[in-house]
């Protein structure tokens, strides 16, 4: 006889809260009327985050392994997680409302009559915001899933939307949905590795769970080939979602093709949510085996912290830089993995708010530059730019600031927490190389400084379209963010602290 | 509310009362700025007057918890060895603004940016030279370079983006290897004492040898970028080259020194052992930088490329009176700091007026001006007579102690020094000879002499430079009991004198 699985409804309600957001938004979509849609769509996605937020505040001192049979893991680290997550949403949401970025009819072929008539005829489908809410459901059930099969749920249910979400630009949709089929390729093959390594580690422990893992790899009396295939391949797929090299060559091509507000939702929360999962099950599933998997990953961050900072150089593409400044940092945020202790991961917590808030407050600066045919990211038409409009400028430098780490910025703090538990840890050879591609990424980072305040003005047009109130405010909260972490970090650092661990 | 408080916070509230002025009342603004830093100029002195000098701990001391959970401190406080560099930085910024009425309009951003830039830079270069926790240190240490490069960047003159770039990036490279060696210190600390980042307590740590070169390496190179010494000088040059005059001395005058003050105050005081090992390779660096500073400068066609050079030169004594760990040379060393800052300052003064009234820098294009304009013709050959060290100028007092020093455990080091005073003899008589004699060059001799502003500008650095000459006492009782300190802490005294027969 079968028995219905017991779930504790109170503990899941913030998932659940926004997978009903979504399913609310479906039906929107469907049967209210086009004049509408839009303001109600974006009021549900804000109002489930919200609610979503609110739940998870009410619970966010329990902790339990049963809430949904033992295929998640409710503790500090997951409700940290889900926090940023809903938080960083929000303000993606806010940068998403601005629907002037999207696709008016995504079905419709670039360059078809159907096309020009639905922008015609000023009929904007909002399918994006759905979408986003089913993105973010994935996105908070990846680091707080506890068995292999629930980890592969959730990465699946956070990268379909997000494949759709890259092809929806309204400009340049050619090369829009050209990314999306490459993120959707690369993606597919990485879900393949990803389940491949799941297999083989069940075949190992025979356990789905990462405890279960855990006790196999310390009994030691398992088939250890099937253990090392198992990680490398669960691995590979992990590493791909964050960007890590040598997986991230879809990295700069996607965020360059996909409309800039799903640019920097994915650079923010998808990082969030992957680094989320890989530090769950490097630190639960497969801490037992760190003399295994431990020089591979110490290789891959080195690798990833030096070409993400040397090829961020080349670019000349605004996106495709910010892409390969993500590289960099996700190589950063793989000390935190390696460090394997508690400094690491409330370390690694700081980080990710601290990066969250400037990639969003980054790329949203990068929606208002225009011209008369949408936004301009080649980097050479951004000469002069703090001439026209200092106040944008001067924010974007700020930005910039964070993400090369200098102090009074929250990027210091988080690079100096990473780094020290690294360090603590013994992997000193990543800190110098950490520290060396800082250097490496602060020059890059000032080329851009040097571009916008100490180069003269092209002579084409380029302005900075004035931003709507949401994004207005979406900035500003990522900018405010960015300097109060920097001066009083303690706000932060001392959550960060108490939420650092998870339940084995 | 502390001295050290007050002198921080109130450029702080200057550059905010001159961020809220209106832009067009750029007058006013000036007025603002300058009536700021003389507040400041007034109160460091007055904490001077207050500080007690036969104390040797720090004084003014302050701490405030900031970020409980790195352990990380906002605490203040200066031995006699901070105490003159804030002092001289306070009184050279009001100088630096008066000085340089007008340079701040021919920049890109406006009157009102480089005055709050220079009010931010000053509550830095105080909190740089107070912090007795090594992560605020590192913070204004690195945050101080943002003021400074758009300065550069923003007002300079000539290839000044690429050159505020160069500067900005070796000092960060720098930086971030003093980063990892902090990181480093503060793990050690972690296992022997708890996690901190207080001066003293580190100082206390026992690390191992092979750790502590690591670490003093981190420091080191940051310091030694930062002062700048052979081969870590490149960018000097440039951004002198490209600076308005006001930022080059607060940048040669007051922002490299923090580099020597940071060998004194964090790599002999936290690594006595490493300094030990690493103190003949310095010295010889030091004596390659006295000579090649010297030789370059003597070649200079340009007015402010050879003061930049000059100053590599007396870098190059300063580190030399520092590492020769006596209690002569350290105290030299840092009296050396506070004359070079003033002595540069007054030739980039009097250079910079010279160089806006003929429109060129080139020191060919000068000649005569004794015969034109005499006042500027004597500022400058004062301020060039204290940069050789003549007898009687300040600078004189401290690099005789800082040779003095270094003879009694390096004499090679001291001889090879002392080529350097005969060289730096030759680079200020040369260009006092063509450019303050001789004929009246073309297009030198509608030049107006020095107005009442800039007259009162550069009273006080020459009136100084005298004063410090003849009468140092307050300067050196205020440095003495910290440079012997430092020794102490070290475990090195003095070598004991030789009987000669």
């Amino acid at each position: 006889m079968l028995t219905a699985p017991v779930l504790n409804y109170s503990l899941l309600a913030p998932i659940l809260v926004i997978l009903g957001g979504a399913l609310l938004g479906v039906l929107v979509e469907a049967f209210l009327s086009r004049a509408i849609r839009a303001s109600v769509q974006l009021t549900i996605s804000l109002g489930s985050l919200i609610l979503a937020f609110a739940q998870l505040w009410r619970t966010h001192s329990q902790t339990s392994l049963t809430a949904a049979v033992n295929s998640v893991t409710i503790d500090g680290a997951s409700v940290f997680f889900q926090g940023i997550i809903l938080v960083l949403a929000f303000i993606a949401v806010l940068l998403i409302a601005d629907q002037d970025n999207f696709a008016a009819q995504a079905s419709a072929v670039p360059g078809s009559e159907e096309e020009r008539a639905a922008i015609q005829s000023g009929k904007q489908q909002t399918e994006i915001f759905p979408l986003t809410l089913f993105a973010v459901a994935g996105m908070m059930l990846f680091p707080m899933a506890n068995d292999l099969i629930t980890l592969f749920v959730a990465l699946e249910v956070l990268s379909l939307p997000l494949y759709l979400m890259a092809g929806l630009s309204r400009r340049r949709r050619l090369l829009s949905q050209e990314a999306a089929l490459k993120y959707f390729l690369l993606g597919a093959f990485s879900s393949a590795f990803f389940l491949f390594g799941a297999a083989f580690l069940y075949g190992y422990s025979n356990s789905l769970t990462l405890s279960g893992i855990s006790a196999a790899i310390t009994g030691g009396s398992g088939n250890d080939i099937f253990l090392l295939i198992g990680i490398s391949f669960l691995s590979v797929g992990l590493l791909f979602k964050v960007g890590a090299v040598p997986f991230h060559s879809w990295t700069p091509d996607v965020y360059q093709g996909a409309p800039t507000p799903i640019t920097g939702f994915m650079a923010a929360c998808t990082k969030v949510a992957a680094f989320g999962a890989t530090l769950r099950i490097f630190y639960v599933g497969l801490a037992a085996a760190q003399w295994q998997w431990k020089p591979i990953i110490t290789a891959i961050a080195i690798l990833t912290m030096a070409v993400g900072a040397i090829a961020a150089i080349a670019q000349r593409d605004v996106k495709r830089a910010l892409a390969f400044s993500s590289i960099a940092h996700a190589g950063f945020l793989l000390t935190g993995v390696l460090a394997l202790n508690k400094a690491g991961l409330s370390a690694s917590l700081f980080y990710l708010v601290a990066y969250g808030f400037t990639t969003l407050g980054a790329f949203g600066i990068v929606t208002l530059v225009r011209d008369s045919t949408g936004e301009v990211t080649d980097l050479n038409r951004w000469a002069g730019l703090g001439k026209k409009s200092p106040l944008i400028s001067a924010m974007f430098v700020l930005f910039l600031l964070s993400f090369a780490g200098i102090p009074m910025t929250s990027g210091f703090i988080g690079k100096f927490s990473l780094f020290n538990a690294a360090y603590e840890s013994g992997n000193i050879n990543v800190v110098i190389v950490g520290v060396l591609s800082s250097a490496v990424a602060a020059f890059f980072y000032l080329r851009i400084v040097v571009l916008l305040y100490f180069t003269e003005p092209t002579s084409d047009t380029v302005t900075v379209v004035i931003p709507s109130i949401l994004t207005r405010a979406a900035i500003t909260v990522c900018a405010v963010v960015t300097i109060v972490l920097g001066i009083y970090p303690s706000l932060v650092l001392n959550m960060a602290d108490t939420f650092a661990s998870f339940l084995q | 509310m502390s001295f050290l408080t007050a002198i921080m916070l109130i450029p702080l509230l200057g550059s905010l009362i001159v961020a809220i002025l209106p832009k067009d009342k750029t007058k006013l603004i000036k007025q603002a700025a300058f009536a700021t830093s003389v507040l400041v100029a007034a109160i460091t002195i007055g904490a001077f007057v207050n500080f007690d000098s036969s104390n040797k701990a720090d004084q003014f001391l302050q701490d405030h918890s900031w970020i409980p959970s790195i352990g990380a401190d906002f605490s203040l406080g200066v031995d006699g060895i901070g105490m003159a560099l804030i002092l001289m930085a306070a009184i050279l910024v009001p100088i630096v603004i008066l000085a340089g009425w007008n340079e701040s309009q021919s920049g890109k951003w406006g009157v009102k940016t480089f005055y709050i830039l220079i009010l931010i830079l000053e509550t830095m270069m105080v909190g740089v030279f107070s912090a007795e926790d090594v992560f605020l240190f590192y913070v204004f240490f690195e945050a101080m370079l943002i003021p400074v490069y758009f300065l550069i960047g923003g007002y300079g003159q000539g290839n000044r983006a690429a050159a505020a770039m160069k500067f900005l990036l070796y000092s960060l490279f720098g930086g971030l290897l003093m980063l990892a060696a902090i990181i480093g210190l503060y793990v050690i600390s972690g296992n022997q004492t708890g996690h901190s980042f207080d001066i003293n307590t580190l100082s206390s740590l026992t690390i191992d040898q092979s750790t502590q070169n690591f670490l003093f390496l981190g420091f080191f190179i940051a310091f030694a970028i930062k002062a700048p010494l052979w081969p870590f000088h490149t960018w000097l040059p440039d951004a002198a080259r490209a600076s308005t005059p006001g930022t080059s001395i607060l940048l040669l005058g007051v922002l490299d020194k923090v580099g020597t003050y940071g060998m004194m105050r964090f790599c002999i005081t936290l690594f006595p052992e490493a300094t030990k090992t690493f103190t003949p390779i310095i010295i010889v660096l030091s004596v390659i930088s006295i000579l090649y500073g010297a030789f370059l400068a003597i070649g200079q066609k340009e007015i402010n490329g050879l003061i930049a050079f000059t100053s590599i030169s007396h870098f190059g004594f300063i580190t030399l009176g520092i590492f020769s760990m006596t209690s002569q040379g350290m105290s030299g060393a840092t009296l050396y700091m506070v004359n070079h800052g003033f002595s540069t300052a007054a030739l980039f003064m009097v250079g910079g007026w010279m160089i806006s009234r003929r429109g060129s820098s080139k020191i060919e294009d000068f000649g005569g001006l004794q015969r034109v304009t005499p006042i500027m013709a004597w500022c400058f050959f004062i301020a060039g007579m204290s940069a050789l060290a003549l007898p009687g100028l300040s600078s004189f007092v401290s690099e005789f102690l800082v040779l003095v020093g270094t003879f009694t455990r390096y004499p090679v080091a001291a001889i090879f020094g002392t080529v350097g005073i005969i060289l730096a003899a030759l680079y200020v008589l040369i260009v006092v000879q063509k450019s303050l004699h001789g004929p009246t060059a073309p297009g030198n001799e509608g030049m107006s002499d020095l107005n009442l502003r800039e007259k009162v500008a550069i009273a006080p650095v020459i009136a100084l430079l005298v004063l410090l000459g003849f009468f140092p006492k307050p300067l050196l009782d205020a440095i003495n009991p910290a440079a012997t300190h430092v020794m102490v802490h070290s475990g090195v005294t003095d070598p004991a004198p030789k009987a000669g027969k």
